[in-house]
């Protein structure tokens, strides 16, 4: 007999050892030997003794010390939902009944296929007719130092379990090193039972591989809720630790202490055993449409194949595989043609599903459907009128009914308009315009599951007058909770007002359908850093936008990106562009900074120039304490501003969505009744927020007692000087809609003045939409949940803090300075004609 | 028969903005250049209230005005949507980089 080539010696079972060899006798049944005790091994049996129960004798070795049980039920073993009792999948009975020799707690450590036999670890040597390897795989361990500490574990049997159970409860830190389906399930059950848990995900989206960044981003931001900590595109660098691990070190330096570690950064089909034995190996152990690897007495199953270039990391497969090996085995080959896999995450409350392939190839579609708020998310990818893939988040009931449909292939053409909201609707008649087939429903037909509400219910609301879609939300609570039937209810709208709907806060403009909340976060979630990304990414419908979406854009990435983005002129409404006001005769008035209203003979004398050199028809004293040259033409502003620069006066961004004016009055200084010394504080304060760019024009005072000469309670952010120390009021302003400040809280120290001043700053410019000033903000988000950021929250508000000093490093640069230096003259200077072409 | 005359090359406006040309006493023209690289003139006025159109954000190939936000389409000078008026527009022609526009036909008659 000739021994395969590559077969490794040291491999080789010792047939002379002491051990009985079992020979193929047994009333002349072949013997099936099966290494590995897991869920294809052991499925790949039933399937196996379904078809011919007689027909082999089986002997199974399992390397773990249990009976088969359904590995993807650990998550909720450690979640504490189920105990392993709950997940045995083959009890010791079912061995005995099926006449199987189990052999647990025993691997196989070599194959010699000459001899056709193996041999176990504990020497024992076991011959076999037909041999089924389906050893699964092995976690993948990145290779960083310390990875062989003590409390650096994987996630992947029953043992690894014991492990994190042993360390949860002793509380304290854990890790988890990748943010995939595994990972995410050990952070959720180790969150469960009571440890503070950091997922260290090397990609910025958690779950890429089954999600896209959308949905990946929803998810996230629910464990966040949970109390889990996420790092995305964090790069592990090192394990430390003094005999046991203390804590993971990042590439960018960070650390963060844990007690344990899992990696659960991917797994790799378990090949040693095969390839020792010298059986053809690619990525996984190579097999036929029949399960049969290069050897025809040996086959291979499960997670450790290659199939066709596949290998799977699933269950599903492992079905459709077993099924063709024991019709192979039992002479009806059918032949396995591979799968389609779909993956649900097992984290309770958090309802996330995908199939097949969403990243948007040449040639496909997306049709999605998305209700942010409510935390519901929907894409299914379409090429060529057959679903391709699907991922859902938040509400995953027609999960099935997408793979299914992707699975067979299905031409989808008639019931694309209302595939997105699933089968109920898609199947209604297979009318191909989604308004006929919501007017063809029937008035008791169910709009919302959710609530209840019936079409009847929903038609009667809106001719009561609920013209939009937040209306019919608050009046009969259709759409309200998960969103689906969203597109039902506006055609529902329509249906009864034609062009009367009143559209709700919904898009940021008419380029897009995403909320301004929507684009900001993924413009931070996929680090995008200019416009055209933004619309290229997130399709926008306009080739650049509209003088809405673009000064928006604009904003949130100069704001999410300080000191990197380069701001778009283009994108900004004339005044910024301009760097003054313009006026309804086109000309521009002109108003520099006077740090907390204080001026001095140098500066009033510089302006009295300015105004008699270019002359200038009026000045005036604004309610915010500074003084408006107007009528200034717009190729005269860089000479205006080089004199009053001269002068030591900078931009008073009296045009801009920023920081306007700090008003203050005269405090204890001057005033018997002062208390503090509030003109002072109010200079501080307008030296240390001027030049910030805001989502809208932003006001500050500084009252220097409760009488409140500065107007301190109309103004987005004010400072009430008492005795005991500073009341600091926010969310106040003049205008149309009159709105006085709420109390934020009260310090006793400026330093701490002028700390929640920048922290609120800050607050609002990265979480106000665009255009929304602070009151409409503080209306909308609650002034307790700013106190819970800027109060309560001492480190929050300290970051902050210095996320808004870091930013002013940037934008405490005058404009003025650079205009008058020369910079955008274009700008200001008209073209010349030159010469005349006569035709 | 018409009179062009040369009021510089395209780099001389930036992209998704515009400039202004005095042609003798006549009003004021604005020239606009898009996003995707065509040059548009108008009579710098908004037929609103007469606001200059050169300085407000162009998108696509129309200006929203800078006063009271009107968008005017650049090619036809047309208010959009529900508002209504209409800029005279000024002839342009690219002469390689070089942007030429038609003179005004007063200018033309004084000459
Ligand atoms: C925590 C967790 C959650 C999961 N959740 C899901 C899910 O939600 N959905 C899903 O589809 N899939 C899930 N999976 C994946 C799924 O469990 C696997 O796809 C499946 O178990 C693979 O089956 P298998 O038989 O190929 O490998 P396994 O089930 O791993 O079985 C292989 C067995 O072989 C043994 N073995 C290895 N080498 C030897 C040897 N030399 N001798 C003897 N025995 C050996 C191993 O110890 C193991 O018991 C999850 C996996 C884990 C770990
Ligand atoms: C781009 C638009 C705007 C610009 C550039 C602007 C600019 C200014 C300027 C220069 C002043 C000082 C005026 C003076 O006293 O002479 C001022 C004051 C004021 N503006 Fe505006 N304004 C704008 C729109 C608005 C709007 C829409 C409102 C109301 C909702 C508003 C409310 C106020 C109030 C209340 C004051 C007085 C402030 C005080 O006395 O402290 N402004 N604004
Ligand atoms: S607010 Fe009080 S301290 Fe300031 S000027 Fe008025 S009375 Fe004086
Ligand atoms: S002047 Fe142009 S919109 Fe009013």
């Amino acid at each position: 007999m000739e021994f395969q080539d590559g077969t490794q010696a040291g491999m080789e079972p010792a047939l002379d050892s002491g051990d009985a060899l079992l020979t193929p006798a047994d009333g002349g049944r072949e013997h099936l030997v099966v290494v590995g005790n897991g869920m294809a091994g052991c499925r790949a049996v039933e399937e196996l003794l379904a078809r011919d129960a007689a027909r082999y004798r089986v002997t199974i070795f399992g390397a773990e010390p249990h009976v088969n049980y359904n590995r993807i039920m650990l998550s909720p073993v450690l979640a504490g939902e189920k105990s392993f009792d709950d997940i045995v999948i083959n009890t010791r009975e079912w061995y005995a009944d099926n006449g199987i020799d189990l052999i647990a707690g025993d691997p196989v450590s070599a194959i010699n296929r000459s001899a056709k036999a193996v041999t176990s670890r504990s020497g024992r040597t076991v011959h076999y007719d037909k041999l089924l390897i389906a050893t699964g795989s092995d976690p993948f361990i990145i290779p960083v130092p310390g990875k062989d500490l003590p409390g650096v574990i994987s996630f992947r049997d029953m043992r690894d379990v014991d492990t994190m159970l042993a360390a949860a409860a002793n509380g304290g830190n854990a890790v988890v090193i990748g943010g995939g389906l595994l990972g995410l399930e050990a952070a959720h059950g180790l969150t469960l039972r009571g440890m503070k848990v950091t997922v260290i995900h090397l990609m910025d989206t958690l779950m890429e591989r089954q999600l896209d960044e959308a949905a990946g981003w929803l998810l996230k931001s629910a464990l966040e809720a949970r109390g889990q900590t996420i790092l995305t595109g964090a790069n592990t660098a090192e394990i430390y630790g003094e005999g046991k691990v203390e804590g993971v070190r990042l590439k960018d330096g960070r650390e963060i202490p844990a007690s344990l570690v899992v990696m659960a950064v991917g797994i790799r089909p378990s090949t040693a055993l095969a390839r020792g034995a010298g059986l053809a190996v690619n990525r996984g152990i190579l097999v036929d449409d029949h399960m049969v690897t290069s050897d025809p007495d040996v086959l291979a199953v499960g997670e450790c194949v290659e199939h066709d270039g596949n290998v799977y990391g699933l269950v599903a497969p492992l079905w459709d595989m077993c099924r063709s090996l024991a019709d192979g085995l039992t002479d009806r080959h059918t032949g396995y043609k591979g799968s389609v896999t779909s993956t649900k995450l097992k984290v309770a409350g958090l309802d996330v599903f995908s199939a097949g392939d969403f990243s948007g190839g040449e040639g496909s579609e997306d049709i999605v459907l998305r209700d942010a708020s409510r935390g519901v998310y929907k894409r299914v990818v379409v090429k060529d009128h057959r679903i391709v893939g699907a991922v859902l988040y938040g509400d995953t009931a027609d999960g099935g009914w997408y793979f299914d449909l992707l699975r067979k292939g299905e031409d989808i053409a008639d019931i694309r308009d209302l595939l997105i909201f699933g089968p109920a609707f898609a199947s209604g008649g297979g009318a191909l315009d989604p308004k006929a087939a919501v007017a063809a429903l029937s008035d008791d037909a169910e709009i919302c599951g959710c609530n209840g509400v019936s079409k009847g219910q929903v038609v009667a609301c809106i001719e009561q007058g609920a013209r939009s879609l937040d209306a019919v939300r608050g009046a009969c609570k259709a759409s309200a909770s998960c969103g689906s039937c969203t597109g039902l209810v506006e055609n529902l709208l329509s249906e009864v007002l034609g062009d009367g709907v009143q559209s709700g806060p919904k898009s940021l403009c008419k380029c897009t359908s995403f909320g301004h909340d929507d684009v900001r976060r993924e413009i931070v979630a996929q680090d995008m850093r200019s416009i055209p990304e933004v619309m290229q990414k997130l399709h926008w419908s306009t080739p650049d936008g509209c003088s809405s979406c673009r000064p928006a854009l604009n904003y949130y990435l100069l704001c999410a990106l300080p000191g990197i983005y380069q701001d778009d002129q283009q994108s900004r409404f004339v005044n910024e562009r301009m760097h003054a006001n313009i006026q309804k005769d086109g000309t521009y008035s002109v108003v520099p900074r006077m740090w907390g209203g204080l001026t001095n003979p140098r500066e009033l004398r510089a302006i009295a120039d300015v105004v008699e050199k270019y002359d200038a028809p009026m000045v005036k004293v604004t309610g915010g304490q500074r003084l408006d040259i107007f009528g200034i033409k717009k190729e005269d502003l860089p000479a205006v501003w080089a004199d009053l620069n001269a002068a030591g006066m900078v931009s008073g961004h009296a045009y801009g969505k920023s920081l306007r004016t700090v008003k203050t009055c005269v405090g204890s200084e001057w005033c018997r009744f002062g208390t503090q010394d509030s003109t002072g504080l109010g200079v501080k304060t307008e030296r240390m927020t001027w030049g910030s760019w805001m989502p809208h024009k932003f006001k500050i005072a500084v009252s220097g007692c409760p009488r409140n000469c500065a107007e301190a309670t109309i103004k987005d952010f004010g400072v009430v000087c008492v005795d005991s120390g500073y009341e600091l009021h926010v969310g106040g302003n003049g205008g149309i809609h009159l709105r006085a400040t709420d109390l934020l809280c009260k310090v006793t120290t400026e330093q701490e003045a002028l700390d929640y001043c920048a922290a609120f700053i800050q607050l609002y410019r990265e979480e106000a939409r665009y255009l929304e000033r602070t009151a409409p903000w503080i209306e909308r988000v609650g002034v307790d949940y700013v106190k819970s950021r800027i109060v309560e929250d001492h480190a929050g508000r300290e970051a902050l803090r210095a996320r808004f000093l870091c930013a002013q490093s940037f934008s405490q640069d005058d404009p003025w300075a650079q205009r008058a230096a020369g910079a955008r003259a274009d700008l200001h200077q008209p073209l010349n004609p030159t010469a005349i072409a006569a035709e | 028969m018409t009179d062009w005359i040369d009021i510089g090359t395209i780099a001389d406006i930036p992209q998704r903005g515009a400039r202004t040309v005095q042609i003798g006493g006549e009003k004021e023209i604005a020239v606009f250049r898009t996003g995707d690289d065509q040059v548009f003139a108008l009579v710098n006025e908004c037929p609103h209230k007469n606001g200059p159109l050169s300085q407000g954000i162009v998108h696509g190939h129309n200006v929203a005005c800078p006063l009271h936000n009107w968008t005017i389409a650049l090619k036809t000078g047309e208010a959009q949507g529900n508002d209504e008026g209409c800029t005279p527009t000024v002839a342009v022609r690219m002469d390689g980089d070089r942007i030429l526009i038609a003179q005004p036909v007063q200018a033309r008659e004084a000459a």
